[in-house]
């Protein structure tokens, strides 16, 4: 099934990389508040892109309608070169579509959202086995050799309550890993932590972005952003006030909004 | 001699419990039998009823969510004898018609089928609302992580949402399969030989009213004893994946 997925070109020159994702112009209201008011992002193949902002300035909202848990109002969504079809309302056309896209696309949320009733390898092999076809074998040594990579081998058979919102989230992540995704989403994922937990989850996140992983990040965590992201998006209220490398924008900052905001975050 | 008969009396009302005639016990116990098999098929059927009619309520267009809220609004208001009369009567009465309409012969609708019809009918409205408090009470993050990775609705729906919000629905489960036991003794009044049928006709044939009504309770009591440890049981193991708070999870 993820035959098709080239593998990571990060040592191709910049241009020559596939773009992963492509967002243009997206628009998208609740009701009578538009939270996004045209916001465009490519990321290519190995591009980590982290997107900040102040509360409610539409991050979280961005990246949730990569993979369509919000439908956009408007605007035009490329996933690895395939553009997802949309109705004139924004809302995709096709539903076997947007389920197929998302099985490339790993989400990491910010309140791990594991299956509660589901062991921690239960909850990994899920959808590789049910959704995907993964010979259930297969997918338990996959499995399990992420819970290793995460440092959760031991936690297998733990369902997901018995343990620490560290680990939780590093469960969450290895859960997201599981489906091979092409790309990965993380909406947050460190917010809802205690302060002493936040360094085991960001150690994982710095791990995928040194091998080359395609992610989008939204975050909080304005050093991590640095260290990690090879782009930065800064969204003020709905609108891109500014981007660029990580070292421009929070060494140089241009914005009197992102010069206040960094102020006030760090 | 009162006393001699007295004690007679006594010693031949148990002997009428005997399995083989002229003891009773085989034709209660017949209806024990008959009463759990309704109860178990309107059980299934109401929970079947049940999971649609939440769903329904819950994601369904505004036609069927009225549907919905006008089955489970009567149903729950008229009282169940009644409603067994209608459905029962009516019912057959109306498979019937169209049976005939159709060109066919009527046909004599068997007691097992219409009661568990009935009953199931009048479950499933029960259900429905069980079962919609039990799927809002799921964490939305937890459909929502499914939802991200691909999983199509009906698989979403079997995989993730009905076993998470079984420790939910459970306890209010539980109490609907011991209505439902109950609620077989209604049938009754249609004839339908299930337990207290059966009891009435032994109890009306040997006058021994107090021996067999006592028995009939005592069979009652013990489904219900029954029940709640299976479903202690199974409670215990819908909230496997959560801390124990007390109560049946002990």
């Amino acid at each position: 099934m993820h035959s098709d997925i080239p593998p990571q070109f990060s040592f191709y020159p910049e241009t020559q990389r596939p773009e992963a994702i492509r967002i243009e112009n997206l628009h998208k209201s609740f009701g009578k508040l538009e939270v996004l008011k045209g916001v465009s992002l490519t990321a290519r193949e190995g591009d980590v892109v982290a997107i900040i902002g102040g509360s409610g300035s539409g991050k979280s909202t961005m990246l949730r309608c990569i993979n369509f848990l919000e439908n956009p109002t408007s605007g035009r969504i490329v996933i690895g070169g395939e553009v997802v079809a949309l109705r004139p309302d924004g809302g995709p056309a096709d539903r076997r579509q947007i389920e197929k896209l998302r099985q490339h696309l790993g989400m990491v949320f910010q309140q791990f959202n594991l299956w509660t009733h589901k062991t921690i390898l239960e909850n990994l092999i899920e959808v590789p086995v049910h959704v995907l076809g993964t010979p259930k074998a297969e997918a338990v040594a996959r499995a399990e050799a992420l819970l290793a990579r995460v440092g959760l081998a031991e936690k297998a058979q733990t369902y997901p309550a018995f343990l620490s919102g560290g680990q939780q989230q590093r469960a969450a992540i290895a859960r997201a890993l599981a489906i091979e995704p092409r790309a990965m989403l993380f909406d947050e994922p460190t917010s809802a932590l205690d302060p002493e937990l936040v360094g085991e989850v960001l150690g994982v996140i710095r791990d995928l972005a040194a091998e080359g992983r395609t992610m989008i990040l939204v975050t909080h965590e304005m050093k991590f952003a640095r260290e990690v992201a090879s782009h930065v998006i800064y969204l003020y209220n709905g609108v891109i006030e500014e981007e660029g490398p990580p070292e421009a924008l929070f060494g140089a900052p241009k914005s009197d909004r992102l010069k206040q905001f960094l102020k006030s975050v760090s | 001699m009162l006393g001699i008969i007295g004690a007679t009396a006594a010693a031949s009302t148990l002997d009428l419990l005997a399995w083989s005639p002229p003891g009773w016990g085989a034709n209660l116990l017949r209806g024990l039998l008959n009463s759990i098999l309704i109860a178990t098929g309107a059980f299934w059927l109401g929970a079947a009823i049940g999971i649609c009619g939440a769903y329904g309520k819950l994601y369904g267009g505004p036609v069927l969510r009225d549907l919905l809220a006008v089955y489970t609004t009567v149903v729950r208001a008229v009282p169940e004898l009644v409603l067994i009369l209608i459905l029962y009567y009516a019912g057959t009465d109306a498979v019937n018609q169209m049976l005939v309409a159709l060109g066919y012969e009527r046909i004599q609708l068997s007691g097992l089928a219409a009661g568990i019809g009935v009953l199931g009918i009048v479950q499933g409205a029960y259900a429905t609302e069980v079962l919609r408090g039990a799927i809002l009470a799921v964490p939305a993050g937890q459909i929502e992580a499914a939802r991200a990775m691909g999983m199509p609705p009906v698989l979403l729906a079997r995989r993730i949402t009905l076993p998470a919000m079984l420790s939910f629905a459970l306890p209010g489960l539980a109490n609907l399969w011991l209505v439902a036991t109950k609620d077989t003794a209604l049938l009754a009044v249609v004839g339908f030989a299930e337990l207290t049928q059966e009891t009435r006709q032994a109890a009306g044939a040997t006058k021994a009213y107090f021996t067999f009504f006592m028995a009939a309770g005592v069979l009652y009591l013990a489904i219900s004893l029954g029940s709640g440890l299976v479903f202690g049981r199974l409670e215990a193991w819908a909230r496997r994946g959560q801390p124990g708070v007390g109560g049946a999870s002990k």
